[in-house]
């Protein structure tokens, strides 16, 4: 607790590192704290109520059941229960697949995207406020138009496949490539503030370096590989943590897109755990599939930060 | 006509090399290719929306599809905002936006000066404790979340379908807490200082001293929590289904819609947001580099 308490204002830490000898600084000392905490207590009430109370609710209720209006303890009984779903397994997997095509595309679309207007000295900003437009859009309407586009008989995509004498597709409507088409919507749809972030992290790469790697003749692409990647490395690291967050909790997609179908194929995670809530209304066994993603999510930054970490020290 | 290409800062590829004939002819190509595509991938979608709603529905699902609308009417954008009920949407999401924003505004910008400048006891706990819930993946608490709201603890009111259940779960930001407090840290407490020797408490440092000199970041707070409930979906969908968001009323409303009258909603729903953007796009993509660039 000293460690809070000596970085406050030189006048006013004297005050309470040394034990008070007088009433007038412990009565001084408790009003400023007071006032201080008088400040606090807005945001303070509404992080207690809505997210650290709910952690520690989700993992009470998760070994809970609710029969008849009456609270029983039953162990790990929902867990158990989630396990035995036979959608359980799926929707990981669906997830996964999501997660796994977004990171793809998702990842690598908006870094190429920076990389190339970086190098423009023309249309810059217009660029930049392109990609960014559809970030602006109320989700649902950007997904809905897609759905037009992506109609197998009439829709946009296909007539441009047509037109160019490529295999048409049928998108939403098959297990194959409804995830993929769902991807295909998220990107473009999200990909504008990735491209952004990145854009600002190239700009700041000093340009000595790409002299330096010319003049030891490094080609275009040892001079992205061993300047360009390393120097935007941890923006680079922090993104990807932070998409692979984002995606694993896939859900607006398939629920305005594909309802979860066909056959189940886009069923993700929290759509799972959307339907034990409010189509079945087991909130119990929804909440230990919620401690489940908490934990593997936590898991999952718990890694980066020790990864990054131990990076950092090398 | 061939003026030599401008660079202000040294990037991949060296202005030589760029300024060789060769080279500027490619740089023109890939720049106009890029355009191109560019273009037809993020406004194309749009321009399809926005004429959409001017085209008949026969129109609409024709192969090829037409590129201006033949007989453009402009019923199917009454009908949207009739049938959506878009007034009523719109004012609700506008409502929620609102008060979010200011609720965050004020309870946000206080904490982060406490936190800052005031350092309580226990500060850096309660710090670490909001910095630590930007861990939590948000869909993972929807349910406690809701249970929550349905009966709150202690006082036992019932949040659903007011703007409260909107509004005070935005307050819990750490993201903007942190964004706050790190720019504060950087206001040097010799401010605050004269300011105190002039008598003034802490509201009135607050107030005159620090807001005057965070214009730059309120703006970046501000724009992100009107957008964040924009655009969010799962919350709203579940807890305010008798009000609903633009967002969430545009879904509910999609199956039993002619074609072009949806169309034409999910333009209009389209608008607002994206006039905001085109009106603060320095601001919003300064703020975008602001929140990031930590490393």
């Amino acid at each position: 607790m000293t460690t809070t308490l000596t970085r406050g204002r030189p006048g006013a830490d004297t005050v309470r590192t040394r034990t008070p000898r007088r009433g007038g600084h412990l009565r001084r000392a408790l009003a400023r704290n007071l006032r201080a905490h008088a400040f606090l207590i807005g945001a303070l009430l509404c992080f207690a109520l809505f997210t650290w109370y709910p952690m520690v609710r989700e993992i009470v209720m998760s070994f809970q059941k609710v029969r008849y209006g009456e609270t029983h303890w039953v162990g790990f009984d929902n867990f158990r229960q989630i396990f035995a779903d036979p959608e359980f397994w799926p929707a990981w997997r669906n997830t996964l697949e999501f997660t796994g095509i977004a990171l793809f595309f998702g990842f690598v679309a908006p870094f190429l995207t920076a990389l190339v207007i970086n190098e423009f000295r023309h249309a810059q900003s217009y660029l930049r406020i392109l990609v960014y437009l559809p970030v602006m859009l109320p989700p649902v309407a950007g997904i809905l138009l897609f759905k037009y586009f992506m109609d197998p008989g009439y829709g946009l995509f296909n007539q441009i496949l047509d037109f160019l004498h490529l295999p048409t597709s049928s998108w939403l409507a098959s297990q194959d490539t409804a995830m993929f088409s769902l991807v295909i919507v998220s990107t473009w749809a999200n990909m504008g503030s990735a491209t952004l972030v990145y854009l600002a992290a190239l700009q700041s790469i000093p340009g000595e370096l790409y002299e330096a790697a010319e003049l030891d003749g490094a080609g275009l692409l040892r001079r992205v590989w061993h300047v360009t990647v390393p120097q935007t490395r941890l923006i680079l690291s922090l993104m990807l943590m932070l998409q692979v967050v984002a995606t694993m909790q896939m859900f607006t997609e398939s629920f305005v897109l594909t309802g979860g179908g066909p056959q189940g194929s886009t069923t993700t995670v929290v759509y799972m755990l959307y339907n034990y809530a409010f189509n079945f209304d087991k909130f119990n066994t929804a909440a230990a599939l919620g401690v489940v993603l908490l934990l593997v999510l936590g898991a999952f930054s718990a890694l980066y930060l020790w990864l990054e970490r131990r990076g950092g020290e090398e | 006509m061939s003026k030599p290409v401008h660079s202000g800062t040294r990037t991949l590829i060296s202005p030589v090399r760029l300024n060789q004939p060769g080279g500027r002819r490619t740089y023109r190509i890939v720049l106009v290719l890029t355009l191109a595509v560019a273009t037809l991938v993020f406004i194309g979608p749009l321009y399809w929306m926005a004429t959409g709603g001017f085209k008949s529905s026969q129109e609409l699902v024709r192969t090829p599809p037409t590129l201006v609308p033949e007989h453009p009417s402009t019923h199917a954008f009454t009908e949207a905002w009739d049938r959506l009920g878009m007034g009523q949407l719109l004012l609700n999401t506008v409502v929620y936006a609102g008060g979010a924003l200011l609720l965050q505004l004020v309870f946000c910008v206080a904490a982060a000066y406490s936190l800052s400048k005031l350092r309580p006891i226990l500060g850096n706990v309660i710090l670490g404790m909001m910095l630590a819930s930007m861990m939590i993946p948000a869909a993972a608490l929807v349910i406690p979340q809701y249970l929550t709201v349905l009966d709150l603890p202690l006082i036992h009111v019932n949040l659903m379908n007011t703007p409260w259940v909107i509004w005070l779960p935005t307050v819990a930001n750490a993201f903007n807490v942190f964004l706050l407090k790190r720019f504060f840290d950087s206001i040097p407490n010799e401010l605050l200082d004269a300011a105190s020797i002039d008598g003034a408490g802490p509201l009135r440092t607050l107030w005159s001293v620090i807001l005057p000199l965070s214009r730059p970041i309120l703006g970046v707070v501000s724009i992100f929590g009107l957008v964040a409930v924009w655009k969010d979906f799962l919350w709203p969908l579940i807890t305010v289904p008798e009000h609903e968001t633009l967002n969430v009323g545009v879904n509910t409303a999609a199956t039993s819609m002619p074609q072009n009258t949806l169309i034409a909603g999910l333009f209009l729903a389209s608008v607002p947001t994206i006039a905001l953007f085109l009106v603060f796009q320095r601001n919003i993509m300064a703020g975008l580099t602001a929140g990031s660039l930590k490393g």
